[in-house]
Parts: structure tokens; sequence; C-alpha cells
């Protein structure tokens, strides 16, 4: 994690330092180096208080943060989508989305409504194997297509997993979990290590 | 009716546009020593606070797809400012079917700031179409005229490449360019097999330092634009060096709305409207420079009529707005194994393609005229919004093994956009819309676009070449193109490609074009325009290394005239 904990201010005073003397251009003004990232950390610290929903429910959001954290769990690499600030960032878009407030807002209240035809309980409330059933269902297309009354969950949740995965992956946690290894300066670009033997 | 304010002082150039063709027009005559306004209707640049250079994706609130993920169509939230598809208040209107895109970024540097940095010079052969193969027309200037103005851009701003003898694509005056990707050496390896020419890339980002600008650091952002000034951006290379004269007045949020045509039949100035008030102002010059975009500058002479120019300014051809031209553009992806047993390493490299495809079948009769470039990316970038869409419409499901199939399949996929060449057509122009003015009282453009069987069969052609190289790269070829509707084989909507030229072009028949080879209206000797508009064909060449030497042999010669006291 450390080698992605470099800030940007860091870098930005290396560059505007080894520009100083150089530039004919004056591209670079001396304030470079003192610009701070004015940005929102928008993940969780442990710190925080609990996070108030802009658009969701209580119970909606309680669904939302339990689907998510079922889409992408923790495993023995890495936090899950909730620990990786998720849930509030789908809130965030979808309470300025009218689009995604019925895709998802009004998915959910359909995941309620199947679950009390088929269990006779909201989602939140049915047993674990109830709620892996309904997921297998609506988490595959071939499923809407022996059984149509699923297709409008399966649309739902393939709209949730994208939303998951973009939350968790632009995170700091999935950002280290993909071990992706950059947005940093470099003197000289390395090119490709070598190539595996195929 | 508004009162003018009139400017009693008179410039001797007025620009209109400081983006590629209106900043290096602001520099060449600034340094020739003639006294330069410049009209810019967006705001001024600041790369500290505006560019968001080495940003995390979770640092914006909205990680990079802004309020409601509706900036993602934009481009997202990490491009430097102010371009977009739509502006509020100053809208474009598209006839039934046509279904223009217009991408415009109202900023000092326009979409230099953003752009993707590819500088290709044109080839002899797209100066001689017409000659080449009957179709469209042929330049009035040929490629040994232009030559030595794309030495002095390409010395000027810093472009990387190599030397490769290739026919249609120019070797030029190369920086050394940056080692390959993963990406690219198996790509690479595979156009080996199939015989397809695979180069290093041509691009404007500075891998040595080059007056006083930094070296690339290699972050792979450029987009976003770069605080160092390691790629061109007309802002920091052609704007800084024109204001260090102190002859360059640089007015920032003024709309041009009308050049003003005076009894003698010459420009007289520019009228404009300030922004931040509202008010219409006019500036006097000796000579007038369009630089506003192609379409922006066509607007301009269509909405300045006179008793003389019934059809819009220097318009006696009626070819004002006619031949405009997009890039034919197609896209497509795979996912190559090979790339998942690469060790966790730093793929950034510059914010664009190391190596690309230059145009290689120019030896064999092809289906369709003219040719194409493929552009390559993918592998392990930065991780960002919509990067895993296509894994969960494959994969599916849900928990670990979603997660796992995230974890092995990063950074193996490859994408490659093709980048063709458009042939003229009548059914292809822009003309002002008679029912529609923007918030500036400025009466709007109402584009009419039409691919024909030329772009169509090309753009086919890039989707079998995609798959081939994929596939010679064991990999799996992933894109789905539908092969007939409105856009078969993935051809993009006229106006994505950002490649709209050809709305004022330039030829030796005064009858059949707006420009002569400099640039310089024929009904109008002291009005000139030195952006996309000019060219003649829209070869798969990016247009804007070509956009700045033409400007550039278009400002020398108007300095030449100015001093010659041809102006006024």
């Amino acid at each position: 994690m450390s080698n992605l904990s470099i800030s940007r201010r860091d870098i930005l005073k290396t560059l505007a330092v080894s520009a100083a003397g150089g530039s004919v251009l004056q591209v670079i003004p001396a304030k470079a180096a003192e610009f701070a990232h004015q940005s929102v950390h928008n993940e969780k610290s442990s710190a925080a208080g609990k996070y108030a929903p802009k658009y969701f429910s209580p119970h909606q959001y309680e669904m939302l943060t339990n689907l998510c954290d079922t889409i992408i769990p923790k495993d023995e690499k890495s936090g899950g989508a909730v620990e990786a600030g998720a849930p509030e960032f789908i809130d965030l878009l979808t309470s300025e989305n009218d689009e995604f407030q019925l895709v998802l807002g009004g998915g959910l209240m359909w995941l309620d409504n199947a679950c009390q035809d088929r269990y006779s309980a909201n989602f939140p409330d049915c047993t674990p194997e109830q709620r892996k059933q309904i997921l297998d269902l609506i988490a595959f297309r071939k499923n809407a297509k022996q059984d149509h009354s699923l297709s409008q969950g399966v649309a739902f949740f393939a709209f949730l997993r994208k939303f998951t995965c973009d939350g968790f992956y632009t995170s700091k946690i999935g950002i280290a979990d993909l071990q992706y290894i950059g947005n940093t300066s470099l003197s000289e670009f390395p090119g490709c290590p070598p190539l595996p033997q195929t | 009716m508004a009162q003018v304010i009139r400017s009693p002082k008179t410039y001797d150039v007025c620009i209109v546009g400081s983006g590629a063709g209106g900043g290096t027009a602001a520099k060449i005559l600034t340094e020739g020593g003639l006294n330069v306004v410049l009209l810019e209707a967006g705001p001024a640049v600041n790369p500290d606070k505006d560019y968001k250079m080495l940003m995390w994706p979770y640092e914006l609130p909205h990680r990079g797809v802004g309020v409601g993920g509706k900036q993602a169509q934009d481009f997202g939230e990490f491009l430097a400012p102010n371009g977009s598809w739509n502006i509020e208040g100053e809208p474009y209107t598209s006839a039934p079917g046509a279904n223009f895109k217009w991408f415009r970024s109202r900023i000092v540097g326009g979409r230099t700031n953003h752009w993707g940095r590819i500088a290709l010079r044109f080839a002899p052969i797209d100066f001689r179409s017409k000659t080449r193969d009957g179709l469209g027309d042929d330049w009035p200037i040929s490629y040994e005229d232009l030559s030595p103005y794309y030495d002095k851009v390409e010395s000027y701003i810093g472009v990387f490449g190599t030397k490769e003898n290739v026919s249609s694509a120019p070797d030029g005056i190369f920086l050394p360019p940056p080692k390959p990707r993963c990406t690219d050496l198996l790509f690479k390896k595979a156009c080996d097999k199939l015989g397809i020419i695979c180069i290093p890339a041509r691009l404007a980002i500075l891998t040595r330092s080059v007056n006083g600008r930094l070296p690339c650091h290699y972050c792979g952002q450029c987009g976003r634009g770069c605080v160092t000034a390691s790629n061109f951006s007309s802002s920091q290379v052609m704007i800084p060096p024109a204001m260090k004269t102190g002859k360059l007045t640089m007015i920032t949020g003024a709309m041009a709305r009308e050049v003003v045509l005076g009894k003698d039949g010459k420009a007289e100035g520019v009228v404009y409207i300030e922004k931040g008030t509202r008010a219409e102002k006019r500036v006097n010059a000796r000579a007038v420079v369009l630089a506003a975009s192609a379409c922006e500058s066509a607007r301009l002479l269509l909405n300045s009529k006179s008793a003389q120019f019934p059809n819009g300014l220097a318009n006696s051809s009626g070819t004002v707005g006619r031949y405009l031209t997009d890039s034919v553009g197609s896209d497509g992806w795979g996912i190559v194994p090979a790339l998942e047993k690469m060790p966790p390493h730093n793929h950034d490299g510059v914010g664009g393609m190391h190596m690309y495809i230059p145009w290689w079948k120019f030896d064999r009769k092809n289906d369709f005229p003219r040719g194409y470039h493929i552009e390559i990316g993918g592998g392990r970038e930065m991780p960002s919004v919509g990067m895993f869409d296509d894994l969960c419409d494959d994969e599916e499901g849900y928990g670990v093994t979603l997660k796992r199939r995230a974890r092995q399949t990063y950074g193996t996929s490859i994408g490659m956009s093709g980048r063709g060449e458009m042939i003229p057509n009548p059914d292809t122009y822009c003309e002002i819309d008679p029912n529609v003015v923007d918030k500036w009282g400025i009466p709007v453009l109402r584009f009419h676009f039409k691919w024909t069987d030329y772009e169509l069969r090309q753009a086919q052609d890039m989707q079998e070449t995609f798959r081939a190289v994929i596939e010679a790269a064991g990999g799996e070829y992933k894109a789905k193109t539908a092969i007939d509707g409105q856009y078969p084989f993935g051809i993009q909507e006229g106006g994505k490609i950002i490649h709209e030229v050809g709305t004022a072009r330039m030829g030796a028949d005064p009858k059949a074009s707006v420009l002569n080879s400099f640039c310089q209206t024929h009904d109008v000797k002291n009005l000139f325009v030195v952006d996309g508009a000019p060219l003649v064909t829209n070869p798969d060449k990016n247009p804007t290394l070509t956009i700045m030497a033409l400007s550039w042999r278009a400002s020398e010669y108007l300095l030449g005239e100015a001093q010659k006291g041809n102006l006024s």
C-alpha cells in the first residue's frame, strides 16, 4: 500500500523544483507545489460517523449495503466493496440521476416484492439461504430466459453489479487489489518486463 | 438594437480562437512584430488548478464520472477542462437522421488542452487524391510545400517517433520514442505474423527536454492536461511566447458574432459578445484570422452577411460549410490471456499509444478508397469507472468468484481504434439553422451527415483486421458490432472522432473553394482561416499537426504581406 500513498502534492513539488531553473515558458507557476488536494477523500475512515444516505431510505440503503457486500466480499487478499465505500458512491450518483433512481430504487423494491412472494419476508428479513437462492436466480441472464418473471430482477442486478465494481475498483482498496502500479512520476519509462515464455 | 462599443484602437491582426491554429498564428504573427488581438470564447486556463494530473479516482467524490455519472460521456472529470458534446446555452442542431456530434472546448488552448497528441504528417499522395482515384479533389499545394512547415512545427512542439520509410506515413523530425509496453510487444508480434506494419507512434509528447519544457514523467495522463507542459497544448506552448512579445492582447470570454466588412471590401474587424456582461463589442484590425475550429469558423462566415456577401462572408463560391468530413472511426477489443502471466508493473507510459499500425495496404487493391490507421491501447491501465463492465456481462454471478476473475483478467485486454479517411459527399455539410439562436443571440449550426459505402466498407475492414490481430496474438476478440443498421461495423456517429474539417477548403478555383493555398479567402484579401476548415481531404492522419503546419505557413505569408503593405 505504501507505493499507493505517495501524495500528489509530493510529486508536484518534485516536478516544480526540477522545473524551477529551466522553463523559458514559465508554464509552471511556483504555486504548483503548494496546490493541495481540494478533493474529498470519500473512502470510509474509521473515525467517520454513520453515513446518512442522500437518496435511499434507511431500509433500502441497508439492502444496498448488503448486496454490495455480496457482490464484492472481503476475501483473503483484500477488503470488500462496503469497506471500499461503494454504497456511498452508488448513493451519491443515484441521488443525482433519475435513471439510476428508477433502476436501483425500483430494483430494490422489486427484490423485496419478489422475496415477499417467495418467502413472505422482505429481502433483509430472509434467511441467508433464501437470499442466496433469489440472488442466484437474478445473477444470470439464462434464468430469465426460463422464467420471464425474473427479467427485471436480472436487469437490476446486472446494473448493480457493474456499479459495485465501479465503486470498488476505483477505491484505494480495489486499486491495490488489482496491483495497479503507476500514477506517479518516473524519469524513464521502464518498458515491459521480460515476457513470460509461451 | 444593442449599442456597439467600439475600441478606438486598430490592431494589425484579430485572431478568433486560441487552439492549435490560432495559437500558432498568434506566436508567428507577434514574433514577427505585429500587434495582435486574440478573441477566445472561453476563460483562461490555469494548469495548477484546472489539470487533474496525478489524482486518484477516489480523490473525487464522483470517482471521475461527474454528477450523476453524466460526465462520463464527455470523457470524464479528469479530462482537461471545458470539453463537451453539449455546451449549455450554445446548442447546435442536426437534420433528421444526421445525428452529428460536435465536441467543443471553450477555453484558452481549446481542444489542445486534452487532445490525443497524435501528430502524423499527411503523405505526399494525400495531397493528390483526385489524381489518385478520381474522388474528391486535389490540394492546391503539395507535400513539398508543407514539408518545411511540418519540420518547423515538429522541431518546436516536440514529437517522438522513428524513421521508418513507410510511404503512407512520412517520417518527421523526431525525439526518441518511449519503450514499448507489454501490450505493444504482443501486438507487434501478431502483426509481424500477419505482415502488418506496426511501428512506434508519433505523439507530441517530450521524451527529452525542449525549449526548457521538462520531459515527460510517464504518468500516462496527457488527456488531463500536463502541469509541466511536457506535451503539446496551445495554451502552454504557443500562447506563452506570443504573450512574451508584449504584442498579444488576449480577450477571454469573447464570443465572436460577425466579421465586419468595410466599404472597401476588406474585413475591418470583429463584433463579439462579452460573455460576462452580454455587451456587444467590436475590435478593429487590418487583417482577420479565423481559427475558431472548422465548423465554428464556417458559422462565423455564414453569419457575417452583407450586401456584397448575402450568403455569408467570403462565400461567393457557396462552399462555406460544405465538404465537411470527420474520420471514419470503429473500435474493437480483445482479451489476450498471455498477459495474465505478466507480473504487476508500471504500464502507464505516455498518455497515449506507444506503437500503432500506419496504413499498410497502400500497395494493393482494396474494396474501399484510401486507408486507415490503428491505434493500440489497453493493458494495466489505472482502474476507472466502467473498466469491468464487460467482465460483469461475461462472467455474471457475484462474490469471490467475480473478484478473482477481475484480478485475473485485469490488464489483459487490448483495445484498437481504427481511424480512416472519409470522402466528402454532398449530403454532409453544415449550415445556419434558420430557427435557432444560442443564448448570445447568434444563429447556430445545423449539421447534415451521411456515411457512404466507402466508409462502411472501411469500417468492416477495420473490424476484420482487429479480429485477425487479436487472434494471431492468441487472444479472443470480444467486441460485438452489428453488421447492419445505421451504424454497421461499429462505425461511429459523424463527429464522434472529433476530426471535423473541410468547411472552408482551399483550392485553386475560387468558384469551388473558399481559400487560396495560403488560407487567404479568395473574396476578401485580408481574411484568413487557419483551423481545420482549409483541409481539402481528411486522410487517416489526425489533423492537428497539419492544422499547425498550415497555420504557420499562412501566418508567414500574412506577415510578408503586412510587411509589403498589402494588408491596408
